[in-house]
């Protein structure tokens, strides 16, 4: 902490330097990176939200000329499909619930006056933003945008005269790989920040769970993420120099590839989840009042869930051929993780119980990812199921889950981390009203795209195909009316962010301005002004900390909640 | 559930369907379960005037019940799920019943060729009938299919037989299947493997002995010789 301030004092003394925009861009405020984040993972994710317009529509309309982009061919189909995939697991989850979040809520709420390694945070950021900016450049080489699919399997993805986008495929690569170094290094700043520079008085059961999540997270990450960049750098050189790493013509084997993608995808699922299931919990304790039930049981489930994550990969290759007898051990391994993860939603269910509720734009937000998560859990049960996977595995079946899951941590995690510390962030509240008609809208919809793939995908259609009407089992009229629906719903739900971009800048100039305290909650960065100063608190006037973050309607208090901060 | 829109056209089908519709009936019951208390939590503890929260650890022995039985409940629902997965699983991927035919299936970018045994029932002989994006099975005979790929990543999918298994340049990889009723199928390519992944569709034809014959005589590669 002390070498933390000192670190920071002399940062001060510099920072008369920048000015201007200058000061935005080349900033070593963990608050400003948070938002430089946040504003990218934003732009991102217009971009892949645009992507699943155009993919949407060529499926419910194949062969139609487009608004806004014009006929789909075979070619750009799969280059949508990819990055759609791509730009939001790594261009908008990751920046948005652990960049953007992490960076600006845990030394807020730990009390300190930034990350620890300010300068390796600012560089994490532009290593960050340099892998968007070729991802997005990557679209408009010859040859287009990669095709390979997400997970990028060779030999497809190796030998561009397979992909028939060799630079794309190279880019994605390259830009994949830069983004991994960018969230090594704000990974590593999340975790000694954690271990360093906490206020007095905060022991380890008095830091707030989003914050343990997120550094739950990063360490996970940091474990998983190395097998890859290994894998990614034998895949460029399979691509560039013409080695075969992964290529059986000359001794090597594609689904190594596979076994490196997963041992790091899959522990990537909960990268992201963690962060998400943090703002829940911090949300539903504030709106309810409510003390979190069983904090230790939420931070041993979430580390529980982090260390089974790593052997469970390989149900995404059941079919792979891997051999017959391993999928056994994974499937035991998959429906284990089941029970912390039950658990954990147990715990947050269990923490409503004898509340006080107030359904506020966040609370919305907060509950709706926990009634719509649910259904992404449960039907991974039919996947992780090696028997049942024979059939589900690659249909839409599977796509439908993950956007139940995804869709829920990155969207609906999102909006309800947003509108709860936009107060916070931009000293203005946002508008309720607009708030609540752009959460209905955009939850509806969402359950109307997804529900008719689950459908679809339990008929039989297989995932990552530009027209059905090359199956005539799936050519029915029956099952396009059900991709009609699916795409309308798209349509709405991209339509209904409008309401949402309106509604958060037009808050940030003109919103109601916010109190320091607006929900009446017990957390650290509420205790500073809103915005935050440079250096979060005055120099003299840093927090200390003299009890967990959940003492809300605690008996013989007139207050109902009680400030981490307020001395006994 | 698949069979509500499909066809059960193997051996196995149907037990893949039941194993469905078990762990649907478990999760189902969990979900169900999950969110009529959830949803009943947020309708009964609403704000009001005058009244306040509880103040409840989470540690307390007469709360933590409530979320360790069901627990316990779970894992119970794992066990049976992971016993009935597992089944299914060896019996379909796992053994390799006896063959009355041995087929080949070869994916390449961006077609499915399939190599029929002739009139004498052996692979790799004279009469072995070669066809691209057509597989003509008789109906109840147990097949064996060499599977292999001679480029990318494919996957041989047969919705109606609930098979799928990837291809992998370099490998054969054997399974099995058994057809039981007569048919015009979709035969698909479950791996993306470029930009035809979409186009290649094959054909499945199931036939009756007799129609199985006659087309095995119309296609004799080598009839013309004789």
């Amino acid at each position: 902490m002390a070498h933390s301030s000192t670190a920071h004092a002399h940062e001060h003394a510099h920072d008369h330097g920048p000015q201007g925009i200058l000061k935005y861009i080349w900033s070593t405020d963990h608050k400003i990176i948070g938002m430089q984040y946040m504003f990218t993972g934003m732009f991102m994710a217009l971009i892949g939200g645009f992507m699943a317009y155009t993919f949407r529509m060529q499926l419910a309309f194949p062969g139609a000329d487009i608004p806004l982009f014009g006929v789909v061919s075979p070619g750009e189909y799969n280059a949508l499909v990819t990055n759609h995939g791509s730009i939001m697991i790594f261009w908008v989850a990751m920046p948005v619930l652990i960049a953007a979040f992490g960076n600006y809520l845990i030394p807020l709420m730990i009390g300190a006056d930034d990350m620890v390694f300010p300068r390796l945070n600012r560089l994490s950021y532009q290593i960050f933003l340099l892998s968007a900016i070729l991802i997005i450049a990557s679209q408009f080489v010859p040859g287009g945008g990669f095709g390979g699919a997400w997970t990028s399997y060779p030999p497809l993805s190796a030998n561009p005269a397979y992909n028939l986008t060799g630079l794309g495929a190279t880019m994605w690569l390259l830009a994949v790989a830069l983004e991994f170094v960018a969230f090594l290094l704000g990974g590593i700043n999340f975790i000694v920040t954690l271990m360093n520079a906490r206020a007095p008085g905060m022991r380890a059961y008095d830091i707030p769970i989003v914050v343990w999540m997120i550094v739950i997270a990063s360490i996970l990450f940091m474990l998983s993420v190395g097998p890859l960049m290994a894998g990614a750098v034998m895949l460029l050189f399979d691509q560039t120099l013409g080695t075969g790493f992964f290529d059986p013509g000359t001794g090597g084997d594609p689904i190594l590839w596979q076994h490196l993608f997963w041992f790091f995808g899959h522990p990537e699922v909960y990268v992201v989840l963690l962060p998400a299931l943090g703002f829940v919990a911090e949300i539903i304790t504030v709106f309810s009042r409510k003390k979190l039930f069983g904090y230790k049981t939420v931070l041993y489930t979430a580390v529980a869930t982090a260390i089974l994550s790593f052997f469970v990969w390989a149900h995404h290759q059941f079919v792979a051929g891997i051999d017959p007898r391993m999928a056994n051990v994974f499937t035991v391994t998959t429906l284990l993780i089941s029970i912390p993860i039950a658990e954990v939603l147990f715990v947050i269910i269990a923490t409503l119980y004898r509340g006080s509720i107030t359904l506020t734009v966040p609370m919305l937000w907060a509950l709706a990812f926990v009634a719509e998560f649910l259904i992404g859990g449960v039907t991974g049960i039919f996947l992780g199921a090696s028997g049942a996977d024979i059939y589900f595995h690659d249909t839409y079946f599977v796509l439908a889950h993950f956007h139940y899951t995804f869709f829920p941590i990155a969207i609906i995690g999102t909006f309800a981390a947003v509108t709860m510390w936009f107060p916070k962030m931009f000293g203005r509240m946002m508008n309720e009203k607009l708030g609540r008609i752009h959460f209905w809208l955009t939850v509806t919809a969402f359950n109307f795209i997804f529900i008719p793939l689950f459908i679809l995908g339990t008929a039989g259609q297989h995932r990552r195909i530009y027209d059905y009407n090359h199956f005539p089992q799936l050519a029915t009229e029956g099952l396009q009316d059900l991709r009609i629906v699916a795409t309308t719903a798209t349509v709405v739900l991209l339509l209904s962010q409008v309401l949402f971009l309106f509604n958060f800048f037009h808050s940030l100039f003109k919103g109601e301005k916010a109190p320091d305290n607006p929900w009446k909650s017990n957390t650290l960065e509420w205790t500073t002004s809103s915005p935050p100063p440079h250096g979060n608190w005055p120099p003299d006037a840093m927090p200390n900390v003299y009890r967990g973050p959940y003492e809300y309607s605690v008996e013989g208090r007139e207050d109902d909640y009680w400030p981490q901060n307020q001395p006994a | 559930m698949p069979q509500l829109f499909l066809d059960q056209a193997s051996s196995y089908a149907h037990e893949i369907d039941n194993l469905i519709w078990i762990i649907a009936a478990a999760v189902g019951f969990w979900f169900i379960v999950a969110e009529a208390v959830f949803f009943g939590f947020i309708l009964k503890y609403r704000a009001k005037p005058g009244q306040r929260a509880a103040y409840i650890e989470g540690t307390e022995r007469k709360y933590t019940r409530f979320i360790s039985y069901p627990h316990m409940i779970i894992i119970l629902f794992d066990v049976v799920l992971i016993a009935g997965s597992i089944r299914v699983w060896y019996l379909v991927k796992q053994q390799l019943p006896d063959a009355d035919r041995t087929i080949r299936v070869i994916g390449q970018q961006w077609a499915w060729t399939f190599v029929h045994p002739g009139a004498d029932g052996e692979l790799d002989t004279d009469d072995d009938i070669r066809m691209v994006d057509e597989l003509h099975v008789q109906v109840g005979d147990t097949y064996h299919f060499q599977l292999t790929s001679t480029d990318v990543l494919h996957s041989f999918s047969v919705p109606v037989f609930r098979l799928k298994q990837d291809a992998v340049p370099g490998r054969t990889i054997t399974g099995w299947f058994q057809p039981t009723r007569t048919g015009e199928y979709d035969i698909q390519c479950a791996e993306i493997c470029g930009i035809g992944h979409g186009i290649m569709a094959a054909k499945l034809f199931i036939e009756s002995p007799e129609d199985h014959a006659a087309w095995i005589a119309a296609h004799n590669p080598t009839a013309s010789l004789q």
